[in-house]
């Protein structure tokens, strides 16, 4: 039973290339540019799929991209894909194609009982139904099972989809008349115009609502051409603008990937999604929009009907009409909602009276009635004027509805536009627009042909314009319509129901009236409640009859409801079009593949990775850090800290400059020393710390720690230019690789490979020298931090690995030892010394770490020192306080019982502060911590600490540091 | 997404900038009582307004003026910040 015409003049289909495929277990034939819906109607098919909710049977609607009922789950060569939509993807040869949502497949869908169980469902019942905690698991199994749309199918082969970038000076989107006759507009002004359509193909609806003419498809077509042969028109079709940012920034939806567009001027003409009518059984196979059918005659060729009755209330309708008899298709009737025909409708009204065919005028759609195979038999209307005023029954198969248009305005609520409701065309129109958006054709509420081809060139003319292109044009005023193009309330209530509402989610007009009577009476708590709009479609064919019927409840205008935020992406987007590759930057020092080498165990440090320690075979964890932590301590070790943040500061100011970054005195540092310095926030936070040394009289070179070195670079260019205080900074962090190397043994070691002299008189405690170290220029600091004899050795990147090997080669007869993070962190625990970021968090102020010899208050200023002035004089809130677990020789009895980090002191049952650093020891072979408490805690001899499964230990207070307390080994040093 | 004009880099993406908070005027801390230094730190002006504001472009360092209005997000003017206080700006 074909229903394919022959050659109808712009059609879309290759006749001489058959596609064969299967459909619900049935081989079926289509040509190649068929959609899969198009084949489907072409080869006598009705029911496409099944509803969402009552599974009742569905056909076409729409034909334009939402015909959400009839989804495909779609089997061919590279997998299964699910939610294939049947409306608008072309068929190919050897697809597998089943109606999603079925079970027992389309035919005979076993749950088309919930169609008779639809009165026990009413609006809110999962909200109403589900909220016992007992029941809730079942229901949400029973459910899970029975909704959902196609499969997704894991074992699909993975499609990486890089996104692309465009640039245009205008873009036009929609490439219908207007859009066509806006972007020639522009173009011929001298702008470049990237122009783009969702459809296969431009043309919109200028090709197929003829209205049984040639004449607007021909005036299209040559538009087409001409748009086509300006080389400043480049046209995407299959694209569609998903969304709409800030400065003319546009995401469009390719087959194949995103586009990301930046224009400077955005013209919207995407016209407007033709609107059913709400009548019993208007939801029938065969019952659809009239721009439904014309799309299936002119793209197509196919012929939806064989006796149809056209339901209308615009001069689009009386054109459909003519387009059916022109193809040869019965038509039983118009059925027009309004009492007489409009000023267009009129010639159109007369030729199909002189054709014979019968006009009702005043119709109000009673039901449409099944035929058995579930789709429109009969539809029964009343009508007040026409041929024959009263009650009627016609037997047809389709019923093509022209009751009105939704603007598809959505891009410019993104763009913020202001709408107003214009009662002229019943629809909502842009009032203002944002500086570089235009709105031209149906959104702007232009309807006839060629006034829309006026429109668009005023557009067109105004964006190149505004830009500079051309000289500037005033955007007029749109075009008044002279017979209004959509019905006020195409709402035709049945005392039994199923009249639909929302197709997606099978919503009937007293679900909505329901809603509103629960107190849901806005148009946001309508949506949400009732899910009006929230389907695949996203109530593109709903939203507007949804807002009639509310403001029909509320007895109050639409435009004082206005409508609901179509947020981006306004028409659904493949995820793989949104996924992009993993993209995490990770820094490595220049010594990483020695690390890894050795066998280093990873962790993360700000964006960098470093070793946590070395792991041995045969040793866990906690004996590789101890064996690296005793090396330290006994003989020499080295560690990577080429992390930090290096800074490097010039000029006449740089000292004052530091003076008032740093809680410490540098005006008075000699050149060849370092000192350390306290860096706060103006609320006297401690938010980092760094070693700063001088090099010379104008320049100094200083680390901040691995996490921040990024933004505080950033924010010491902002201070320096907010303080007028000209220096030169330099980020020296990636130039620069670090290693510490520390130790009784480092001096000998190092002493191998550098003339430098590092006798202590030469060389300091706190010193910094430039000197040559395995051949390579290095800047040498002899720092503390671990407790040693030490010296942080900064060298080039490029030279890091040579000056690690040759430490490593002459350290080997001391058996130097590499060490990691954990034992960096145990050994600095063990003198006391803070970590910023872990012994203080984001209100520790400098007073409350037990630091006052870094704290410079005399100086005329510092960030933060205001604000510890105040502190200074209120009561402490916490300080820290060091503490050690009594010595055991069952370690892992120990290991059980020992706090972490950030378990709970308490103090009398209140939380009195938190454990920060804890650890094992194997120097003191014992478990340290430090503590930030408050005051009256930290004078007890004994914490009280919650550790793991609640359990609560006693920990004794003990004066940090817990090694060397004087600091003698890391001043001079073994004399070895 | 959103453009900005860099002074000395001219329009780019507002992903290589970084914003580095209002532009405030820091009383006098010698002169200013514990009150009015704490109504500094800790009291920012949050209502919508056209603001001056600290921006930095990132891959070149460049700090600049950013004169925003935050109830429309609307970027009115971006100067270095010399020039910007050379035209006698009064900062809130």
């Amino acid at each position: 039973m074909s229903r394919r015409l022959p050659h109808v003049q712009g059609e879309r289909i290759d006749r001489g290339n058959t596609v064969e495929f299967t459909f619900e277990g049935r081989r079926l034939q289509g040509y190649r540019g068929d959609t899969i819906s198009s084949a489907l109607v072409a080869s006598g098919a009705r029911v496409l799929g099944r509803s969402f909710k009552y599974h009742r049977p569905r056909g076409l609607l729409s034909a334009a991209g939402h015909d959400v009922n009839a989804l495909m789950q779609v089997r061919r060569e590279d997998g299964s894909v699910p939610n294939v939509r049947a409306d608008v993807v072309q068929v190919a040869a050897d697809w597998d194609i089943n109606a999603v949502n079925t079970r027992g497949g389309l035919a005979r869908d076993r749950l088309a009982i919930f169609n008779r169980l639809a009165p026990f469902l009413p609006v809110g019942f999962y909200y109403k139904a589900f909220h016992s905690k007992r029941w809730f698991p079942r229901w949400e199994r029973m459910f899970r099972n029975l909704t959902g749309l196609g499969e997704v199918d894991l074992r699909a082969p993975h499609r990486s989809t890089p996104k692309r970038y465009e640039f245009c000076d205008v873009l036009v989107i929609g490439a219908g008349p207007s859009g066509l006759a806006a972007a020639l507009a522009a173009a011929e002004q001298g702008a470049s115009v990237l122009l783009v359509d969702e459809n296969s193909s431009a043309g919109g609806s200028g090709l197929y609502a003829r209205g049984g003419a040639t004449q607007f498809a021909q005036q299209t077509e040559a538009l087409i051409a001409t748009a086509q042969g300006n080389p400043r028109i480049r046209l995407l079709t299959s694209t569609y603008a998903a969304c709409y940012y800030a400065d003319h920034w546009v995401a469009l939806v390719s087959p194949e990937c995103l586009v990301k567009v930046r224009a400077r001027g955005v013209i919207v003409a995407q016209g407007a999604y033709e609107q059913p009518a709400v009548f019993r059984g208007n939801d029938l196979p065969g019952v659809m929009l009239a721009s439904a059918a014309q799309r299936m005659l002119y793209h197509y060729a196919v012929v939806t009907a064989r006796r149809v009755a056209v339901l209308t209330s615009n001069s689009e309708g009386y054109a459909a009409a003519l387009d059916a008899l022109a193809h040869g298709v019965e038509l039983a009737a118009v059925l027009d909602l309004r009492l007489e025909a409009g000023v267009d409708s009129t010639a159109a009204a007369q030729e199909l009276v002189r054709r014979g065919v019968p006009i009702h005028y005043g119709v109000k759609p009673i039901e449409a009635v099944a035929g058995a195979d579930g789709g429109v038999a009969s539809l029964v209307f009343e009508s007040t004027a026409g041929v024959a005023p009263g009650k009627h029954t016609l037997d047809l198969d389709s019923v093509w509805m022209s009751v009105g248009f939704a603007p598809a305005n959505a891009l410019l609520h993104q763009a913020d536009a202001r709408m107003s409701y214009e009662r002229s065309t019943e629809q909502f129109v842009p009032q203002t627009l944002p500086p570089g958006i235009y709105a031209c054709g149906k959104v702007n509420g232009v309807y006839s042909f060629a006034d829309r081809l006026e429109d668009g060139r005023n557009a067109g003319a105004c964006a190149a314009g505004q830009i500079g292109f051309g000289i500037a044009v005033e955007r007029r005023a749109a075009i008044a319509a002279r017979e209004c193009p959509t019905h006020p309330y195409p709402v035709f209530p049945h005392p039994r129901g199923k009249e639909f509402v929302d197709f997606d989610e099978d919503l009937q007009v007293k679900d909505l009236r329901n809603a509103c009577q629960e107190g849901f009476d806005s148009s946001e708590l309508l949506k949400r409640f009732s899910t009006v709009g929230m389907g695949p479609s996203q109530g593109k064919h709903s939203n507007m009859n949804a807002l009639r019927i509310l403001a029909n409840v509320r007895g109050e205008p639409i435009e004082r409801l206005g409508p609901t935020t179509a947020r981006p992406m306004f028409h659904p987007v493949p995820l793989a079009h949104l996924a992009g590759r993993g993209f995490t930057p990770e820094r490595r020092t220049a010594l990483d593949s020695d690390h890894e080498a050795r066998g280093a165990v990873w962790m993360p440090a700000g964006n960098w990775r470093r070793p946590e320690y070395y792991a041995i075979a045969g040793k866990s964890r906690e004996q590789a850090i101890a064996d690296e932590v005793r090396a330290v301590r006994a003989r020499v070790g080295m560690i990577d800290v080429g992390t930090l943040g290096k800074i490097e500061v010039h000029g006449p100011h740089a000292a004052q400059f530091l003076e008032r970054l740093y809680t410490a005195r540098f005006a008075n540092l000699k050149v060849g020393m370092t000192r350390y310095g306290l860096l706060l926030d103006e609320a006297g936070v401690v938010v980092d710390d760094g070693v700063i040394g001088r090099l010379g009289e104008q320049a100094f070179y200083f680390t901040t720690t691995t996490g921040n070195s990024a933004t505080l670079f950033r924010e010491f260019g902002r201070l320096a230019t907010s303080w007028d205080l000209p220096v030169g900074l330099v980020n020296l962090t990636g130039h620069y690789a670090a290693l510490n190397l520390a130790g009784p043994a480092s001096r000998a070691v190092l002493r191998e490979h550098t003339e430098l002299d590092l006798a202590d008189v030469a060389f300091p405690y706190l010193g910094v020298r430039e000197a040559q170290v395995a051949g390579a220029p290095c800047r040498i600091m002899r720092v503390g931090f671990v407790g040693e004899l030490g010296y942080e050795i900064h060298v080039p990147f490029q030279h890091a690995a040579d000056v690690w090997r040759a430490l490593l080669a002459s350290g080997s007869r001391f058996q130097i030892q590499p060490f990691g993070v954990e034992a960096q962190r145990m050994l600095r625990l063990e003198k006391g010394h803070v970590i910023v970021g872990q012994d203080t968090d984001g209100i520790t102020n400098a007073l409350e770490i037990g630091m006052p010899w870094a704290i410079k208050m005399d100086k005329p200023f510092f960030i933060g020192q205001r604000s510890l002035r105040v502190l200074a004089k209120q009561p402490r809130r916490q300080t820290l306080v060091g503490f050690t677990l009594p010595s055991s020789d069952e370690a892992s009895v120990q290991a059980r019982r020992r706090p972490k980090e950030c378990h709970l002191v308490l103090d009398g049952g209140q939380i009195a502060g938190r454990v920060t650093s804890v650890g094992w020891s194997p120097t003191l072979a014992r478990c340290i911590g430090l503590g930030l408490v408050t005051p009256q805690v930290a004078l007890r001899k004994h914490l009280r600490v919650r550790i793991d499964r609640g359990e609560e230990i006693d920990v004794e207070v003990v004066q940090a540091p817990f090694y060397d307390p004087s600091g003698e080994r890391q001043r001079v040093g073994d004399p070895l | 997404m959103k453009l900005m004009t860099c002074p000395i880099n001219g329009p780019r993406v507002i992903s290589e900038f970084a914003y580095g908070g209002e532009v405030r005027s820091m009383p006098d801390p010698e002169k200013a009582d514990d009150a009015a230094w704490a109504d500094y730190v800790f009291n920012h002006n949050s209502l919508p307004a056209v603001k001056a504001e600290w921006w930095c472009h990132t891959p070149s360092g460049v700090w600049f003026i950013a004169e925003r209005d935050t109830a429309t997000d609307t970027i009115l003017r971006t100067s270095l910040y010399a020039i910007w206080r050379g035209q006698g700006q009064a900062v809130s």
